[in-house]
């Protein structure tokens, strides 16, 4: 009966494919919208991914690693005295304005690392050397900056050129790639104190104190430690990161923009597929019924409609997903749109999606319920 | 004493509610032995589609009994009717009802596979089945590319091709012209000789009573005249075949 209801099913080739366009669609807009969402999320907090410690230290009011609410120069040393503490750097975080040689000025993320370890530098450099970042007004570019800084130019921005912040000079040493940033800007890292001369001075400079515990002291505990002594608020990294994405999720439109067109792909997709399917069965009415007349049971019907609405489904959630991964992989390829599929968005689209084929299958299965097999003898 | 394939007795059904309520079937009796094959006849709106459809168990009667070879279908319930159908009964309907995504082969495979016979026994037994109502070589044709008589020929294999008892047949030759016709009728008639089966055809298509053994004749919802040979057939109704 299985090898029918596929036949029934495959042979109405019109419908079958309209039954998978709006499975199909409905993956695409849930799965894009989700990740576009994680994508966009990540970008967040791409300080995060591009400095990498253990701890974070903040001043108390900070919500997400974006908040710019300075300590004093001495909470570095403050944090250092905390009982198991294995190192402890003061990190520069601030959006400035870079200006070219040819007078335009475009909006950078600048880092500033302590000079002595360089701890947070950036591991994946496409040029120069990590070391040089110790010489004078030097600054490492990544490479969106070498994309964006080179518009209008005849060859790219690279190693030696200079541009500058706050009308001191940025001499590029190193291109790296990281992260995106959620404002758009480059990443420009740089020393602290180097920072602290580009940055406009204000009394307190210091974004963060970055701090690792020492062997046999996770970083769970050393967070509440520096907390409870210093008065100042410790993230691990992993608090830090959903401590922002919470933030972006309560203080922005993202997520209901998101949400929205998840919402609507669903609808649409069980719309144009609930529709499609229920036609399909009305169509086919008839020939259920001379089954049902030839002795097949009601029980044998619904499984039939099952496997066809599942059938559907899993061509087009597979058909969908695979749109969307062929989509999202081009889009990280150009770089400029947030694309993250971590493995739970398919689980959730699979869910929505069977979701989807139940809702359409009950309908067939309810019209062929009440269906009267004598209707074959009229 | 005649053995009685099909036996209805004191049959009533009714439809709709209230003044709209229409009486078909009013306390009808009918039978069908097996070995012959019975016609039941009378105008268009007689009942005897609605009593097709009591014998077949696809329509429930409101009252009295229906026996069919010595069941009691009036007292089966929907799930023991179902599989009795797949078991016993074989159907011919009038519009056909052939499955138009299938080919003919599947389309005549399908009371096997309702019975969960191995796909490819079914294949074979359809095949038979098609040779035996002459149209084994359009066994990959679908419907739509077949003529209304071949695809009538299918729904006969189709109605055969599980070897069932009872074959219940809704207007078999209506939709067909009088050549294609005879040949349907011609092949009920083979499949009527075998001596413990039943057929029933319901029809007003007074070109095919010459095939009939016997010959119910139904009006205004009760048998009124019930003619037992072909030479009273004949008598009767003298435009036959």
């Amino acid at each position: 009966m299985i090898r029918i209801a596929l036949k029934m099913l495959f042979g109405d080739r019109a419908k079958y494919v309209m039954l998978i366009s709006g499975i199909t669609f409905a993956t695409l807009l849930m799965a894009q919208g989700m990740s576009l969402f994680c994508g966009l999320m990540t970008w967040t907090f791409s300080t995060l991914r591009n400095v990498s410690a253990p701890v974070w230290v903040a001043d108390p009011m900070v919500e997400q690693v974006g908040d710019n609410l300075p300590l004093r120069d001495t909470d570095t040393d403050r944090v250092r005295s905390v009982e198991g503490v294995a190192w402890a750097v003061p990190l520069y975080q601030g959006n400035l304005q870079a200006r070219l040689a040819d007078g335009t000025s475009k909006l950078v993320t600048l880092v500033g690392l302590d000079a002595a370890t360089l701890i947070g530098a950036p591991a994946d450099l496409l040029a120069g050397r990590i070391d040089d970042l110790r010489m004078p007004n030097t600054v490492i570019l990544d490479e969106y900056g070498v994309e964006r800084f080179s518009a209008g130019r005849e060859r790219p921005i690279g190693v030696g050129d200079v541009f500058e912040i706050n009308d001191r000079e940025a001499r590029i040493v190193a291109i790296c790639r990281v992260h995106r940033s959620f404002t758009g800007g480059p990443y420009v890292f740089t020393t602290y104190d180097r920072a602290t001369q580009y940055a406009p001075n204000v009394r307190k400079m210091l974004s963060y104190v970055l701090a690792s515990p020492r062997d046999g002291v996770s970083a769970e505990v050393l967070a509440r430690r520096i907390t409870g002594e210093t008065g100042l608020r410790a993230f691990t990294e992993s608090e830090l990161m959903w401590s922002t994405i919470w933030w972006y999720i309560r203080n922005t439109g993202i997520p209901i923009n998101v949400g929205t067109i998840v919402i609507i792909g669903f609808i649409i997709g069980a719309a144009i597929s609930g529709q499609t399917f229920y036609s399909f069965v009305l169509e086919n009415t008839r020939h259920f019924a001379a089954l049902r007349a030839m002795g097949a049971s009601s029980g044998e019907l619904s499984a039939m409609l099952l496997v066809q609405a599942l059938v559907v489904g899993f061509i087009g959630f597979g058909v969908g997903l695979g749109a969307v991964a062929f989509l999202g992989t081009n889009l990280l390829r150009l770089g400029r749109v947030p694309f993250l599929m971590l493995w739970q968005v398919p689980a959730i689209v699979a869910g929505a999606v069977m979701l989807i084929v139940m809702i359409s299958a009950a309908l067939g299965i309810n019209r062929i319920a009440r269906l009267e097999p004598a209707i074959v003898f009229r | 004493m005649a053995n009685h394939g099909i036996r209805v007795s004191g049959v009533d059904k009714s439809f709709g509610r209230g003044e709209a309520r229409t009486t078909v079937l009013k306390h009808t009796d009918f039978g069908a032995e097996t070995g012959r094959l019975t016609m039941l006849v009378g105008p268009s709106g007689c009942g005897k589609t609605t009593l097709l459809s009591i014998i077949a168990g696809t329509l429930q009667a409101d009252g009295g009994e229906i026996e069919v070879l010595g069941q009691r279908l009036d007292r089966m319930g929907a799930n023991a009717v179902a599989r009795f159908r797949a078991r016993h009964l074989g159907f011919i309907f009038q519009q056909f009802n052939l499955i138009p995504t299938l080919t003919a082969l599947e389309n005549v495979s399908v009371p096997l596979l309702i019975q969960k016979v191995d796909y490819r026994v079914a294949e074979q037994k359809a095949r038979d089945a098609l040779a035996w109502v002459g149209i084994a070589d359009h066994a990959d044709f679908r419907p739509a590319k077949m003529s209304g008589g071949q695809q009538q020929r299918v729904a006969i294999a189709r109605a055969l091709v599980h070897d069932p008892p009872v074959i219940l047949c809704d207007e078999p030759t209506s939709s067909l012209d009088s050549e294609n016709g005879r040949m349907v009728m011609g092949l009920l008639r083979r499949a009527a000789e075998r001596p413990d089966r039943v057929v029933l055809v319901v029809t007003h298509d007074n070109r095919t009573y010459g095939f009939a053994d016997r010959m119910a004749e139904m009006e205004d919802g009760r048998i009124h005249r019930v003619l037992e040979t072909q030479q009273e057939i004949q008598r009767h109704h003298p435009v036959g075949v």
